[in-house]
Order: C-alpha cells, then sequence, then structure tokens
C-alpha cells in the first residue's frame, strides 16, 4: 500500500468482489420469491424461513470451515499431487487475516509478512463472493423440496453441500490448481457443475428418500399439476436470481493480475483458473445464451410462463462452463439446447420414477449444469485448461469425468447418505397431518393469536370511550 | 503489531496488522462459533419437534383437523 497504482490495484480488486457479493444477494431475495410464489398459500411462511435460514447457517459453518477447505484440499484424496492437505494459514477460522486487518506485520507465528500483504484487504470480500455461491448451493435444493421436509433436516443438508461438498468440488475443479484441473483438464468457467450439478444432484438424492407431496400423484401413477399459487411472484423471483447472476459471473473472475508468461506484462482480467478473459466476453454470452433458453423453451413449453422463465436461467446454466470462451451465437445455441433436453427430462423422470420436484431445480441445475461441462468437454476440446506449463487440455472424456464426480460423487451421494439417515431416524418428513392442513399453523398460530387480542382490547377502549355499544 | 499495542492512529501504519480487541483468543472465539453453531441446531430441533407435537394434538381436538382441511383457519394455543 506504499505506492498509488499498487494500492489502486488492491482496493479496486476489493471494491470488485464487495459489488459482486451485493449483486449476489439478489439471487437470494430472488430464490426466497421464486420459492414463496411456487409454495401454496397454507405453506408460505414456513417455505420462506426454510430459504431464509440457510443464509446465517451457511454463513457462520463457511467462516468456520468452508474457507479453509477450497484452499486446504486441491490436492483431492490421494489423486493428484501428493495428496496431501496444503497449508492455509489465511483461510483457518482461527487466522488473524480471518478478521479486520491493516495488512501489517502479522502476529501469529503460522503468517509471512507476504501472507498479510497480500491477503489483508481481500479475504473478507473473496470469502463472501464464495460464500454466496455457498448460499446458492444450499438454496437450489431448498426448492425442490417445499412444501414437506422438516426444516431442521433440511439445514443439516443444507449446510453439508454449502459448507462442505460443494466446496469441496471447487477445491478439485474450480482451484487454479485443483487436481481435476491438472490431470483431466476439467474446464468449468462460470459453475455448470461446480455449483449447479453438485446443487441439482443433491435435490435428486434427497427427493428420492423425501417422496413427493401428498397428492402429487394420482393412484394410477400419472402427476398432478401443483401450479405455483402467485406467477407474478414467481416471475420477479427469477427476474432477480437472473440479476444476481450477474454478480456470480464477475466474481467468478479475477479482476486484473498479470497474465505473461516471461518477458513483459499484460494486466488483464482472467476466469478462475488464471486464464485470460474479458468482462465483454462473457457479457456478450450471459446475454445470448439466456435469450437461447427464454426462446427455446418458450416454444417446448407452449409458452408455459414458469417453464419460459426457467429455460433461461437453465440456458445460462448449459452454458456457463464454456462462456469464457464461446462465441456469442455458440452460447445461443447452446443456451437454446439445453433446457429443451432438460424440460423433457424433467417429465419423464417424473413420470416415470415419481419424483416430485416441486420447482424443476433437478432439471434445471442438475441436468442443466451435468450438460453444460460435457457440451465444454466436446466445444472447447484441444484448449489449454491452464496457464501452467504439464495440465492437461480440455477433452470430452475429462469433462465428462467431471461431470460424473460433480452430480454424482460430491452431489448425489453425500445427500442420499444423508437424508437416509434423517429419514431412518424419523425427522426428514413433516408429520403427514400437518402436511394436508398446512405447515404455517405453528408459524402463524403466535401473530393472529395476539392480533386477535389487539382486535378486541381495540373494540374494549372504543366502548370505554363510547364510540361503541 | 495490533491497535491495542499500537494505541493510536499516529504512527506506521504500516505497522498495524490485526484491528479487533483480543488479539490472541482466536482458537476461543472460534471454539464458541462451533458451539452457537451445534447449539442451534440442537434447540432448533427440539422447538421444531415440540411445535408439530402441539400441532398434532392441535388438529386431533374439536374437529379441528376436519375444519382445517375445509379451509377454516384453525389456531393452536402458544
Amino acid at each position: 500500500m506504499d505506492t498509488e497504482i499498487g494500492s489502486l490495484t488492491i482496493i479496486f480488486t476489493e471494491f470488485y468482489y464487495w459489488i459482486t457479493v451485493v449483486l449476489m444477494f439478489f439471487i437470494h431475495v430472488g430464490f426466497c420469491m421464486y420459492e414463496v410464489g411456487s409454495s401454496r398459500q397454507k405453506n408460505h411462511m414456513h417455505t420462506l424461513m426454510k430459504n431464509t435460514m440457510v443464509i446465517p447457517l451457511v454463513t457462520l459453518t463457511f467462516f468456520l470451515f468452508g474457507w479453509w477447505i477450497y484452499f486446504a484440499l486441491p490436492n483431492g484424496p490421494g489423486l493428484g499431487g501428493d495428496g496431501s492437505i496444503l497449508d492455509a494459514p489465511w483461510a483457518t477460522p482461527w487466522s488473524e487475516l480471518m478478521g479486520a486487518h491493516l495488512g501489517g506485520p502479522p502476529v501469529s507465528g503460522e503468517l509471512t509478512a507476504d501472507d498479510t500483504a497480500s491477503w489483508a484487504r481481500i479475504n473478507g470480500v473473496f470469502w463472501a463472493a464464495f460464500l454466496l455461491f455457498s448460499w446458492t448451493a444450499g438454496s437450489i435444493v431448498s426448492g425442490a423440496v417445499i412444501e414437506r421436509v422438516r426444516s431442521g433436516a433440511f439445514w443439516l443438508i443444507a449446510v453439508m453441500v454449502g459448507s462442505c461438498t460443494w466446496i469441496i468440488d471447487a477445491a478439485w475443479g474450480w482451484h487454479p490448481n485443483g487436481w481435476m484441473v491438472e490431470q483431466l483438464g476439467y474446464h468449468d468457467a462460470y459453475a455448470s457443475g461446480v455449483i449447479h450439478a453438485i446443487a441439482g444432484g443433491a435435490a435428486l438424492a434427497v427427493l428420492i428418500n423425501l417422496g413427493p407431496r401428498i397428492g402429487k400423484f394420482r393412484a394410477d401413477g400419472t402427476p398432478r399439476n401443483i401450479v405455483p399459487h402467485n406467477p407474478w411472484l414467481v416471475t420477479i423471483g427469477l427476474f432477480l436470481i437472473y440479476t444476481g447472476f450477474w454478480g456470480f459471473y464477475v466474481a467468478c473472475n479475477i479482476p486484473i493480475i498479470d497474465v505473461q508468461s516471461g518477458d513483459g506484462v499484460y494486466y488483464s482480467a482472467t476466469n478462475i483458473y488464471l486464464t485470460p478473459t474479458t468482462l465483454s466476453a462473457i457479457t456478450f454470452n450471459f446475454l445470448l445464451s439466456l435469450s437461447g433458453g427464454l426462446l427455446a423453451t418458450y416454444i417446448v413449453s407452449r409458452g408455459d410462463a414458469f417453464w419460459t422463465y426457467s429455460g433461461g436461467l437453465c440456458g445460462v446454466i448449459g452454458a456457463s462452463a464454456g462462456n469464457d470462451l464461446y462465441h456469442p451465437i455458440q452460447a445461443l445455441i447452446i443456451g437454446a439446447v439445453v433446457p429443451v433436453i432438460c424440460y423433457k427430462l424433467h417429465y419423464w423422470v417424473e413420470r416415470r420414477f415419481k419424483i416430485d420436484d416441486a420447482v424443476g431445480a433437478v432439471a434445471v441445475h442438475g441436468y442443466g449444469g451435468f450438460l453444460g461441462v460435457v457440451i465444454a468437454g466436446f466445444m472447447l476440446w484441444g484448449y489449454p485448461s491452464s496457464p501452467t506449463e504439464g495440465y492437461a487440455a480440455i477433452t470430452p472424456w475429462g469433462n465428462f469425468i467431471g461431470a460424473v464426480i460433480m452430480f454424482g460423487v460430491l452431489g448425489f451421494i453425500p445427500a442420499y447418505v444423508l437424508s437416509a439417515i434423517l429419514k431412518a431416524v424419523g425427522v426428514l418428513r413433516i408429520p403427514r397431518e400437518i402436511e394436508l392442513v398446512g405447515l404455517d399453523l405453528s408459524e402463524y398460530a403466535g401473530r393472529y393469536m395476539a392480533e386477535e387480542d389487539v382486535h378486541k382490547a381495540e373494540l374494549e377502549e372504543a366502548r370505554a370511550a363510547g364510540w361503541l355499544r | 503489531m495490533t491497535l491495542e499495542e499500537v494505541g493510536s492512529w499516529g504512527g506506521n501504519i504500516a505497522d498495524i496488522g490485526p484491528l479487533y480487541p483480543m488479539v490472541g483468543s482466536e482458537g476461543i472465539l472460534v471454539l464458541l462459533g462451533f458451539v452457537f453453531w451445534i447449539g442451534w441446531h440442537i434447540l432448533q430441533f427440539r422447538m421444531e419437534s415440540v411445535n408439530y407435537q402441539d400441532d398434532v394434538q392441535t388438529m386431533k381436538e374439536n374437529g379441528n383437523f376436519a375444519r382445517a382441511l375445509n379451509g377454516e383457519r384453525i389456531l393452536r394455543p402458544m
């Protein structure tokens, strides 16, 4: 911080991530509106609180261990490098850098002067950017399981997905030195697999153990459509998710570093793998993939608003893995094809396996993210995955294996095991009587009782004043 | 060097590291964070179980279940 240009670079980077955090907050406003709009009136408050409390729980646990996982586990479980856990003294929850710090010499012996100078002004905002990704991962599961999951059980699952499994996959495949990048050439620049596929896989696992809502399927097994009670709330919710997605894209970049190897310097934005990209590139591709999704899903769903909006989101998710490098028309086509496949898959899985995914989260995020990673493997075949010499190039098989790891190994399996345990001890699903009459009985009880008391008191006051007999 | 040790903003700012009070107590603070987190889940599970028991009990009384299914708002006492 002793030269003006150096200080400007640091403070610009600090401010850059801070802005992304504020923008990404809209994702969670959107998720809350979307879920409440999708639920029936008898379940509003429960649905709202279930999603809201993901925020503080994942925040606390991501502080306690999530951030450390990202920096400590890129080597994977003995699969890359020497398989060891890396030192990350700036990310341990007891580090002095996990708090207000001006970057002077360290007090703790674990840290060096370089650590404090590098991380003091970046650690909090970089942590928060990743934290907002973590909330998203937890919230994706939330939508699928509305109207019958017990909140306490869901929150344990959300902590596991938001502060453990997704950040393990980020360490493996979304870290410049992750073993999946090094050995598989895994490329997933804007997190098709790293966030969406893993959360979709987890949602599918929980849905299998949770079962469908009462009344979802007829006696002959055909599904009933439980429509969103408030399409306007759903609409605004999804628009806010789109808005937050801008922040998400920008947060996946590093705004300004020297990318020139060898002689000379060249300052550029990079993706998370430290390969150069530009904000213009991702802006083209974000908008074209969104457009592809909206246009295609409008047709395939015969103009259904719920699916058209979800399809727009799925279009972005489907193209995100390669949206740092695609041509905008490629992003448009991928953004159109992926949600059409996901739309068809959603209804096929619903009919075939009696899976009641209330908001289509498994399709939009899970299948969309999986396909996005696989398609990027073909589209970017032969591209370098990293600026580091010796790393594998991007290939279809590398990205396919990566997609399986995201959706299946780290998404589906841990969530299946945890939700099966919660089911076995009888705390995964709410009592059936409560599901029938609505979850808001408890939430409303205190408020309406108080309202009635207050109303009685007002009437007594009016009588005492002689204004009412 | 911590701000507590410096004691003023008048010295060399570049020498200042942590700004928060009680530097050195981070381990205990993290332990408190874990207790807060785990304790919250335990309290929440208990609260939720009691809520559902009370709700189910309310539904069993005075024909409340049928009335609730017919759209009437049934409130359980707090």
